[in-house]
């Protein structure tokens, strides 16, 4: 419906026909918006907190804010696909600029279960030691301070956390829940853009090991940077291609049903070279947010250097966000040209699957691992993204909500094996675990097998449905390199739970801290999660199965 | 409904092993005992399915069908043939004697330790495995059998990897280094074999559009379903594959020596008397049902590959130095006759084959709780650190005798009687593959006797001398593993009349008749 209203919102301009139009009252859907809307809401409301709240109370405040606006959000969204809006009555939102759908509901949905996890594990305070009698998190100080510096010492004695964090974490999400859902390219890039800045904070804020973080947080923001451009250069070429942001225009123009040519852009529109380079670029651009292989660079640093809990959110929502704005942007917009995108998209996967599990056998430290490990899961789920068949859409949303919840568990885990120097991620640490804190090490077993993909677990139902997908649509041989991936992958899963269950421990091993009950939460969802949708999946797929078309 | 009798037989050892898991640390012996009651009260099960099953009657008999996971067509259907009746009743006998004669092995050398509780979860993941393996006899469903297949490997890698022998030429820290490596090394062949088995079970579903093992071998007969020649023969080669490995055939067999070496005595009669059994039957019940014709196309490669298996398998047992090693080869050596029999294509060859999975099972329990008896005695798994030992242990030695002499297949002990129906099912379409497979025979007796002449014949040697004879609990469990092997070598058609109705199904699936004139089958 008002796909045309937007259309027309930009094309006027270009061909000045009606000089002094009536600009329509833009008609906006809040009912339909309100998870985004009570999630930015509350990040604005979490920033007046941070100038108003005394210190003493932001935590609790900030907390409070963030649950609710994360709860509230969550219930709208279940509320909007419990009236038909994922199905029935899915439609396109905000003059155009939104879908409201069964996918996008569907990641949403994930999205800020997995954020309301994450956060948790954001403000879980008992496991660092008390810093001069002030409980504190895994965040710096005073995140301008300099590191070793004086102020910082003082930021420390003076008890100060960085609550920042929270509304931070709720503009991240903000942007997430529209990455998917974005039906303009507009809407797309200034989407990423909100999801992206706050995580480049964030990975900057560590307590620990600050230098590390900062430098990861530079690597990812100048390398996000150029992928964002590369996205915007991208959307510019499509514009001049199709003479329309909108998704739905695009594809038409794609298609060949518009042939009706904007006056201004008649010399560009409809050359294909700015097609075919456009959506290379724009691709290009989600593929670096989902960390495939050859754009994957970022990830081990990025991973590593970040505050671990701000590691699982980014490896969880992020992934989910773009798999999500991925899958709409190739479903939607470009499924006219997919015989030129599969091909290259195969490529992607091969190297991605095949890249991600044998370079993560090398690593020696936990969280690198979990980062090749993460860019393998990108080439499984690039191989359900390949299938475009209505059962690809529904597996990719199965696994990624499977994949979610481990890795936020995972993450978890790694935040509770310390020694002096704060988290010990080196792998030769972890020898003896198991001897040591059974239970801990059980834990993180069982999401290492999950994500090995065995049986029982929702590691393998997510990768039984993305291959079985996968070889319905035609590509047999990818489903043969998946799983000849897995099997390397699982050579190193396994390294782990040997080193944790068959090795001595070591003398001066690090000690399991005893966490306060929200990183329990965390990792109890993590293992609920896990064990349910590896046991009785049926209802997930069900509800995947439902979310699985778009909206044009 | 009627009682879930075949559900009832995998959940009573999967909640016994929820139950030992949560006995606490002090209480090590309750968690002992806990774990025998459990795996009886799974035998009673197993006798009841046995008693129910009607030899005679349809070909899968308490059958049970739930929906499952619709989306992936998969659901939870249970039956069993006589084959899989057969092979659940031999899980479900072995399984007390495994944990009696398992009693002390995982005790914890320094006591005192709080948290770590090993003999708790030694016993619980052999009652896990146990649930696993009786549930991958049973399941008529693809998907079902499958998740459980590679299941099993999860406990099965911690008892390998977590509990050995307590003393070690090399010291503790070398021990457990070997220990992990085999561990290791068990996991990866099978998850290889399993995830290679995961892409052709994908391909089966595209090609057939569920899992149901009866609807699509009845669709097969029936000519609804066909499948392309390549596709069906890719299909079956990653099925068998995934079986090789696990059986384990020739040369994916190497995971064995090392697993069997490491692991305590009684988790290596687990592996190889159980849960190596699932991947011969599946063979039968999966390759042949599934995949008819690309069966028969197989049929020549995979026989040469089970002969080498039976010479070479059986010449690397003459040369161990190692107990438990020798009793690993000579079982490859086994599942060498175990796999000729099952692609012979003849219904005596397939009847030896399924009676030689129970015989197998039974005088391999026997042989190596014996031995692993004799070497938590000596503390040593060497050969040559033996000699005289029916002086001081006359019962002992007998016992191993008796296993050993089972093992090279003497007239009158069970394995005999499918050794010699295997051979002769061979014979009669592959004359050659049998006259060959017999030196098999020939080595055996080699290598067991040799065996039995080092450590249990000549001079006594002075750590051997005061060697106590076997201990009560030890008696209880050779004592019936001795008589039932005797009883069946002697009166085997209990067993038989079980299977051979299934094995004639088989037949008629592969489309296979026995070559004239018909020999009669051994009874």
């Amino acid at each position: 419906m008002s796909a045309t209203a937007v259309h027309s919102l930009w094309t006027t301009a270009a061909t000045a026909a009606d000089p002094i139009s009536k600009i329509d009252t833009p008609k906006i859907e809040y009912g339909q918006l309100a998870p985004t809307l009570i999630v930015v809401g509350a990040a604005v409301v979490g920033v007046l907190v941070e100038a108003f709240v005394p210190r003493k109370s932001r935590y609790y405040a900030q907390m409070f804010v963030s649950v609710v606006a994360l709860v509230a959000a969550f219930a709208t969204v279940v509320a909007l696909a419990a009236d038909g809006y994922g199905t029935t009555k899915a439609g396109i939102a905000a003059m155009g600029a939104i879908a409201v759908d069964g996918p996008a509901l569907f990641l949403q949905g994930t999205i800020l279960l997995a954020s309301l996890v994450a956060l948790f594990t954001f403000a879980e305070r008992r496991l660092d030691p008390q810093a001069h009698g002030n409980p504190v998190d895994s965040f710096a100080a005073q995140a301008a301070s300099v590191p070793g510096s004086e102020s910082e010492q003082k930021a420390v004695r003076a008890g100060f956390t960085t609550t920042e964090v929270f509304p931070l974490l709720l503009f991240a999400v903000a942007g997430m829940l529209i990455f998917p859902a974005a039906n303009d390219l507009l809407t797309l890039f200034v989407a990423l853009e909100v999801f992206s800045l706050p995580l480049y904070l964030l990975c900057a804020l560590a307590r620990r090991k600050r230098l590390m973080s900062q430098e990861a947080a530079v690597k990812y923001f100048l390398l996000g940077a150029f992928a964002s451009a590369f996205t915007l250069f991208g959307i510019a070429l499509l514009y001049g291609y199709a003479g329309s942001m909108s998704y739905g225009a695009i594809a038409q123009v794609v298609d060949g049903s518009v042939v009706e040519v904007t006056p201004a852009l008649a010399d560009t529109m409809g050359n294909d070279a700015l097609l075919l380079v456009g959506g290379a670029l724009i691709v290009m651009g989600l593929l670096f947010k989902v960390g495939a292989v050859p754009f994957h660079m970022w990830t081990p640093d990025v991973y590593q250097g970040a505050p671990t809990p701000v590691t699982g959110f980014m490896a969880a929502a992020t992934k989910v966000a773009a798999f999500g704005a991925l899958l709409r942007l190739l479903y939607v917009v470009l499924p006219g040209l997919r015989w030129d995108w599969r091909p290259v998209m195969w490529g992607v996967a091969i190297v991605t699957m095949l890249g991600g599990a044998i370079v993560a056998i090398t690593q020696t430290d936990i969280k690198r691992l979990l980062a090749y490990s993460s860019i393998a899961h990108a080439g499984f789920i690039l191989a359900g993204v390949i299938a475009t068949t209505p059962d690809g859409i529904s597996s990719v949303l199965f696994y990624l909500a499977a994949y979610s919840f481990v890795t936020i568990g995972a993450f978890a885990v790694v935040t509770l094996v310390r020694d002096a120097g704060g988290e010990a991620t080196h792998l030769s640490k972890w020898a003896g675990l198991g001897r040591r804190s059974p239970l801990v090490a059980a834990v993180f077993a069982v999401f290492l097998l999950a994500f090995a993909g065995i049986p029982l677990t929702s590691g393998f139902a997510g990768k039984f449905a993305v291959f079985k997908a996968a070889a319905e649509g035609g590509a047999a041989p990818l489903v043969v390199v998946g799983v000849i991936s897995s099997a390397v992958a699982a050579f190193f899963y396994i390294r782990v739970i040997v080193l944790m269950f068959f090795s001595e421990p070591r003398p001066e091993g690090p000690t399991v801290a005893v966490p306060s009950p929200l990183t329990t939460t965390a990792i109890a969802v993590g293992v609920a999660v896990t064990v349910v949708l590896g046991v009785a999946p049926q209802y997930f797929l069900d509800l995947a199965g439902q979310a699985g078309t778009f909206v044009r | 409904m009627s009682f879930p009798l075949l559900t009832a037989t995998a959940v009573v050892p999967a909640v016994g092993a929820l139950a030992t898991a949560a006995v606490p640390a002090a209480r090590r012996t309750l968690a002992k005992w806990l774990a025998l009651l459990f795996s009886l009260a799974t035998l009673v099960l197993a006798i009841v399915v046995l008693v129910r099953f009607d030899p005679d009657g349809d070909r899968y008999q308490l059958t049970e069908s739930h929906s499952w996971i619709a989306d992936f067509g998969v659901r939870y259907e249970l039956g069993v043939d006589g084959i899989g009746v057969a092979l659940v009743a031999l899980t479900a006998l072995l399984m007390p004697f495994i944990i009696l004669a398992g009693w002390h092995d995982a005790d914890p050398l320094e006591t005192g330790s709080s948290r770590w509780r090993p003999t708790q979860g030694f016993f619980a993941l052999i009652l896990a495995v146990e649930a696993m393996v009786i549930i991958s006899f049973e399941a008529t469903d693809v998907f079902l059998f499958y998740i459980f297949f590679e299941a099993m490997l999860i406990p099965m890698y911690f008892l390998i990897g977590g509990f050995g022998d307590r003393a070690h030429e090399h010291g503790e820290q070398a021990a457990s280094t070997q220990r992990s490596y085999a561990a290791v090394k068990f996991l990866l062949y099978n998850l290889v074999g399993g995830l290679i088995m995961l892409a052709a079970v994908i391909g089966l579903y595209v090609v057939a559009g569920n899992f149901s093992l009866t609807e699509i071998a009845q669709a097969r007969a029936s000519g609804e379903l066909t499948m392309a020649t390549t596709t069906e023969r890719w299909l079956f080669l990653g099925f068998f594959f995934a079986f090789a490995v696990k059986a384990p055939l020739w040369p994916l067999h190497t995971w064995l020596p090392n697993a069997m070496q490491e692991s305590t005595a009684p988790v290596a009669v687990l592996i190889t008397a159980v849960v190596d059994k699932v991947g011969t039957f599946a063979m039968l019940r999966f390759c042949l049902q599934l995949f008819p014709e690309a069966s028969k196309w197989a049929t020549p490669a995979i026989l040469v590959l089970a002969l080498i298996s039976i010479i070479y398998g059986a010449l690397l047992a003459v040369g161990q130095r190692d107990i438990k090693r020798l009793v690993a080869y000579a079982s490859i050596s086994h599942f060498g006759f175990i796999i000729m029999g099952i692609f012979a294509m003849t219904s005596q060859g397939q009847s030896g084959a399924t009676l030689y999975m129970v015989n197998h099972g039974l005088s391999t329990a026997a042989l190596m709780l014996v031995a692993g008896f004799l070497i938590s005695r000596r503390g040593s798994r060497l050969i040559a650190d033996y000699g005289g030992v029916q002086k001081a242990a006359p019962v002992l030695a007998g016992t191993f005798l008796i296993g050993g002499l089972a093992t090279l297949s003497l007239p009158g002990l069970a394995p005999f009687v499918s050794e010699f129906l295997v051979l002769v099912g061979t014979f009669t379409r592959y004359p050659v593959v049998g006259i060959i497979a017999t030196f098999g025979i020939v080595l055996a007796a080699l290598y067991t006797l040799v065996l039995y002449q080092r450590t249990m014949t000549g001079p006594v040697k002075p750590e051997t001398a005061a060697m106590p004879d076997l201990r009560a609990r030890e008696l209880v469990v050779v004592a019936p593993l001795v008589v039932l092997l005797i009883f069946l070598g002697v009166y085997p058609k209990p067993v038989t009349d079980v299977i051979d109705p299934a094995v004639k199904q088989t037949m008629s699936d592969v489309q296979q008749k026995d070559p004239q004139p018909e020999v009669e089958a051994a009874k």
